[in-house]
């Protein structure tokens, strides 16, 4: 049960506010963000209490959506669904998420938020029933840019380009669609999460990966899709398929909407997407990859440190690795192999943050890093690393899954586009030195 | 936040409304009305608009309406009379053809939350339980809550709730759903819905057809019902055993929940219930969000109790990553703690060592509080860690370390030896206080064996002017004692000096207390210091504790699925509850509501926390003092009132005590209980029992048993 809902900027500002029980005042709204600056760090803890009323909060785009609630036997795990899904759904809506786009879309969010809670109490969350009710429009808040031009062959000549949705192009309201007519689009997206531990004579340690395959649909009206998945797709040890590599994940999990009869022989995937985005399916792999992890380090650190990354993949971007460094460096003096790579001592993180915006597969990095440090000792060593890599890697799966086909029947008329996307993330990729 | 000139944003938009040019041009209507919502939800007070608004109530423009409704509903209670003028609109909207509208109206109409406005509303009420629209009869059956709630002590309507038991059978799951959380809380006084078991078996069979928030309510609400039979009940496992690993993590806790209600006589079951949810629970724990992460984690904790080998294998799940947020790190952290065994103590120990260097200093002091748990298991391996982590010179490193093997010294007395030889040097690292306390306590446990301990404590006199806080200077007092026991010839100076600081120089009043009592327990004579310095260095009764049995699941199962364990995180990281010494000693204020009842020089806290309830007393041979004992066991949410303990200190003599935890094997649930033993010496004649007792009992004010004896000194003089 749901007193209240708000959400409020990082800086505090009220963006929205609805009470649905009357069992607190507005006031509380004020009591949690000192509740949340009063305590050091910018990680408060997700369950707070004032009096007799619970916070409970999460972030999502930069804000604070709280619920409050009264009684202390809630579930946690139905309140942080239900927030996680609201802001979603506002996502969905409002095509992304951010402060600004919750002020200009004030007006809807109340819809949603009428239509969503009654009384304290989740009605539906769908939104294919959500979609009948809600009259107001978006306003998308989309800044000029250059990039957006760059897409625009000259006099308007379909260009190599033009194939390639932009990034930006899931991130618009679902609503939209329905006026526009013309771009019913669908999205279905492939994303994974690794999270490596690389012990530091190159050994794995530990290999996880999460995957998702989600599906973004801006399709008015859709019936059916169906996704193939790689024929040798295997679900647990024992379960092999096929000859050829296969395919295989530890445990797997399915939207409740997905029909699974034609899974087990042909691994077909049927569902009937609802507007907006939902996840399909869940699957994670630990320990056992497939393929041996992307990135590998080389450190030499002597009284001045080095490294050579080598990926064995074809192409990442926005690699950011992030090196500790001990406490008393002062400064950094830095050789990297192009110009296109910076790397910056961060003195408050105690790290390099050493940025590599394209990385070719198949190559080696290096960089050499001169610290000048305070103070030195030779335990300072100790505090070098472990070292920390952020990136991304477009097109690629660890695990190897891959969608075969994406098909909508009945077919749609023409100007339905499906993109197919795959990505892969680092949750948290760790190389010991 | 208010903006300044409000009045004026006000004023302005009340001329728009009313301008008749604006009213007939829809779009600049709803404009006009959005603005003055947008003012409202950023904090602007706009309730003068009342009138405009219920105005611009008469619209078709759905939008409009919506937006004018959701600013009547925020002030309604502002204005009842003028709210009277919206019924009428609202009540017409009743009847209009499209269902939406008429929901729309219904749920407005019992938000404004007026009393006064009941009997207008019964009426559309009882047709919206009729209506043909599934969305306007879930609206009418939850609006039979808000009334019921705005009248709580009207009588119940049994028209009304025969009616809502019918709508259980109504072919529309949120409309189910709605009719038992509206009965629930209709019914309250009685004890809510009643669920038997066509009611039960009903709810089972149509559970699918609702979304995962309908599914959970279900799944709670049937946590009431006791099965006939143990073949009934199986027979509804068996049902259940498909949500149990449903990849939503509320439904899969909810009907764990509704398991171990039902399992409560059958432990089996239950424990292979817990381990049907390990996967589940294990991906919630990998979840994008990180909220569901850190719920997930500590509902993970809950199992463990009772299932300590449940996660064994997939120790590697709970290492942390590197972006994720301290408390989830420290969550993680305990976990792991948990989970180690022999054959990965060492990899565990490697990953907890590279947290042990992470730049937020908690995370830091919480890996290495973490090694020097398992070092009560695996000592020599944690103490290379942490003695290796001393060589790093970081001041909250250090203090973490030297608090750490405080506590592991506490337990394992067979490592005092790698300790003290680890201290030495130590003392300029430290800089906060608790560090300082810390070291203090082992130096004045095992001050012999430290060679240099002397020149150490030399430091800390020669500093103790410019010294700020009380428990460093208490706890330098009793060390510069129990140094001067066993090595008198090289202490006597300075404690002679020391003495001289605290009972001429000192203002603290409990500073300068504690030094009259040891001044005076010096002139007693060498060997009655030594009974009452002589404190423990271990804790005898902590072997016990440490191989931790599994818990009954019925210890925790109440709190599953709740706030509670998620709650106990804020409690446990808050520095003021970790219960060390510096909370518990706390500022004398002047007053003298206790002092005259309980003229105490003196109080000492001789015990340890303990979890459980009341332990048996120890505490120093009875000297010339007339001796109060008492242990209380206290709640984990209370507060010591400063006033109460006027001129009465509170030290730890025999054991560190910052940590309460440490002892309390896992936290329990809502009942993080400590014992706190006090000795209080009287100078006085002593007391009758009863009027000290209630004395101590005013001073603990809620939730704690206070157990009290007085012993007569043996030879008042």
């Amino acid at each position: 049960m749901i007193s209240q809902v708000f959400i409020l900027s990082s800086q505090g500002d009220h963006l929205i506010y609805k009470d649905f029980r009357g069992e607190a005042g507005s006031d509380v709204v004020s009591v949690f963000y000192e509740k949340v600056t009063a305590l050091t760090g910018d990680q408060p803890p997700v369950v707070m209490s004032h009096g007799d009323l619970h916070f409970v909060h999460v972030r999502q785009g930069g804000l604070y959506w709280v619920a409050t609630t009264t009684s202390p036997g809630s579930s946690p795990f139905t309140i942080i669904e239900f927030l996680n899904r609201f802001s979603a759904l506002v996502k969905d809506y409002c095509g992304s998420l951010s402060e600004k786009s919750v002020q200009m879309n004030f007006a809807l969010i109340y819809e949603l938020l009428d239509e969503v809670v009654d009384y304290g109490y989740i009605q539906t969350t769908s939104s294919d029933v959500l979609k009948n009710f809600i009259q107001t429009e978006a306003v998308s808040s989309k800044p000029f840019s250059l990039f957006d031009l760059s897409n625009v062959g000259f006099f308007g000549a379909e260009t190599q380009q033009s194939k390639v949705a932009p990034s930006s192009a899931a991130s618009r309201p679902i609503q939209s669609s329905r006026e526009q007519g013309g771009r019913s689009e669908i999205f279905l997206d492939v994303i994974e999460r690794m999270s490596v531990v690389i012990g530091s004579k190159g050994v794995v340690l530990k290999a996880d990966v999460e995957g998702e395959v989600r599906v973004k649909c801006f399709m008015p009206s859709c019936s059916e899709m169906r996704i193939g998945l790689n024929e040798e797709f295997s679900i647990g040890k024992s379960q092999l398929r096929g000859y050829g590599a296969a395919v295989r994940v530890d445990e797997c999990r399915f939207h409740q909407n997905v029909h699974l009869d034609e899974f087990h022989s042909n691994r077909v995937l049927r569902l009937c997407p609802s507007q907006g985005e939902q996840t399909v399916m869940q699957y994670q792999l630990s320990d056992d990859l497939p393929s041996a992890p992307p990135f590998r380090l080389f450190p030499t650190i002597e009284r001045d440190s080095g490294g050579r990354y080598s990926p064995r993949v074809h192409a990442a971007i926005n690699v950011c690795a992030t090196i500790p460094v001990p406490k008393g460096s002062v400064s950094l003096s830095q050789e990297l192999s192009s110009p296109d790579q910076s790397a910056e001592l961060k003195l408050q993180n105690r790290a390099i943050d050493w940025k590599i915006p394209r990385f070719i597969g198949g190559t080696q990095l290096s960089a050499l890093f001169k610290l000048e440090v305070s103070g030195l000792s030779p335990s300072s060593l100790m505090e070098v690393g472990p070292v920390v890599l952020v990136f991304e890697l477009p097109q690629l799966t660890v695990s190897g899954l891959q969608i075969r086909f994406l098909r909508l029947s009945p077919v749609q008329p023409a100007p339905s586009q499906r993109w197919i996307r795959y990505v892969t993330h680092s949750d948290s990729y760790i190389l010991r030195l | 936040m208010p903006y300044l000139g409000s009045e004026d944003a006000v004023r302005e938009l009340r001329r728009a409304l009313s301008n008749p040019n604006v009213q007939s041009d829809q779009l600049r209507y709803r404009n006009t009305v959005l603005k003055a919502i947008r003012a409202m939800s950023q904090g602007v007070d706009v309730s003068d608009l009342f009138s405009e608004m219920v105005k611009a109530c008469a619209t078709v423009d759905i939008v409009q309406k919506k937006l004018v409704y959701v600013f009547l509903c925020s002030y309604a209670t502002l204005n009842p009379e003028l709210s009277l003028l919206v019924i009428n609109t609202l009540r017409k909207d009743c009847q209009d053809p499209n269902p939406m509208v008429r929901s729309l109206a219904l749920r407005n109409m019992t938000n404004l939350r007026l009393p006064s406005l009941v009997e207008y509303v019964e009426q559309p009420l009882a047709a919206g339980l009729r209506d043909r629209a599934a969305c306007v009869r879930r609206v009418a059956v939850l609006g039979w809550a808000k009334l019921h709630n705005l009248q709580p002590d009207a009588e119940i309507d049994a028209a009304v709730v025969n009616e809502l038991y019918g709508l259980l059978r109504d072919p529309d799951p949120v409309v189910m759903v709605n009719c038992l959380r509206a009965l629930e809380e209709i019914l309250k006084k009685e004890g809510g819905v009643a669920i038997n078991k066509p009611i039960t078996h009903h709810l089972l069979n149509r559970l699918k057809e609702s979304d995962v928030w309908g599914q959970c309510e279900v799944l709670r609400i049937l946590q009431r019902y006791h099965p006939q039979s143990e073949d009934e009940l199986f027979d509804i496992l068996s049902l259940l055993d498909a949500s149990l690993v449903s990849p939503h993590p509320p439904v899969m806790a909810a009907t764990l929940g509704l398991f171990l209600g039902l399992c409560s006589g059958l432990p089996a079951v239950s424990l292979a219930a817990l381990e049907r949810v390990r996967g589940p629970l294990l991906a919630a724990c990998g979840s994008t969000s990180r909220e569901t992460r850190f719920t997930a984690l500590c509902h993970i904790q809950l199992l463990l109790r009772s299932l300590p080998g449940l996660m064994g294998a997939h120790y590697k799940r709970f290492f942390c990553g590197y972006a994720e947020p301290a408390y989830i790190k420290q969550r993680k952290m305990q976990v792991l703690v948990e989970l180690v065994n022999d054959e990965n103590v060492a990899m565990l120990l490697d990953e907890l060592k590279g947290y042990c260097t992470d730049v937020n200093p908690e995370t830091a002091q919480a890996a290495i509080s973490a090694i020097g748990r398992i070092g009560r298991s695996y000592s020599d391996r944690c103490l290379e860690i942490l003695t290796g982590l001393l060589g790093l010179k970081q001041e909250h490193i250090t203090s973490a370390v030297v608090q750490t093997m405080c506590d592991l010294v506490w337990v394992c007395p067979q490592c005092s030896d790698t300790v003290c030889s680890a201290l030495e040097g130590c003392e300029e690292m430290l800089q906060d206080s608790q560090g300082r306390q810390a070291l203090l306590w082992l130096l004045a446990a095992y001050g012999e064996r430290v060679s240099s301990a002397p020149y150490t404590l030399e430091g800390f006199i020669d500093r103790v002017r410019s010294e700020a806080s009380l428990g460093v200077k208490m706890e330098l007092l009793t060390t510069t004692m129990r140094l001067f026991l066993c090595r008198p010839s090289e202490t006597q100076d300075m404690l002679g000096r020391l003495l001289h600081y605290c009972i001429e120089e000192e203002m603290d009043m409990c500073v300068r207390d504690q030094a009259l009592l040891y001044y005076r327990l010096l002139h007693c004579g060498i060997e009655e210091t030594h009974k009452v310095l002589h404190g423990q260095r271990s804790d005898p009764s902590l072997g016990v504790l440490i191989g931790r049995p599994a818990e009954p699941i019925n210890q925790w199962a109440y709190s599953f699925n709740t706030l509670e364990p998620l709650r106990q995180a804020g409690v446990e990281t808050e520095p003021a509850s970790r219960g060390s010494p510096e909370h518990v000693t706390f500022d004398p204020k002047p007053n003298t509501d206790l002092s005259d009842t309980l003229n105490c020089s003196q109080i000492e806290k001789l015990g340890t926390p303990i979890s459980g309830q009341l332990l048996p007393f120890f505490f120093a041979e009875p000297l010339k003092f007339h001796q109060v004992g008492w242990g209380a066991s206290v709640h984990s949410h209370f507060q010591i009132s400063p006033e109460m303990f006027n001129r009465v200190q509170v030290r730890a003599l025999a054991g560190p005590l910052k940590d309460i935890h440490r002892v309390v094997p896992k936290p329990l649930l809502c009942y993080l209980g400590c014992v706190l033993r006090f000795v209080v010496l009287l100078e006085d004649e002593p007391s009758p029992q009863s009027e000290v007792q209630s004395a101590l009992e005013h001073v603990f004010i809620q939730d704690v048993s206070v157990h009290c004896c007085i012993h007569l000194s043996l030879n008042p003089d």
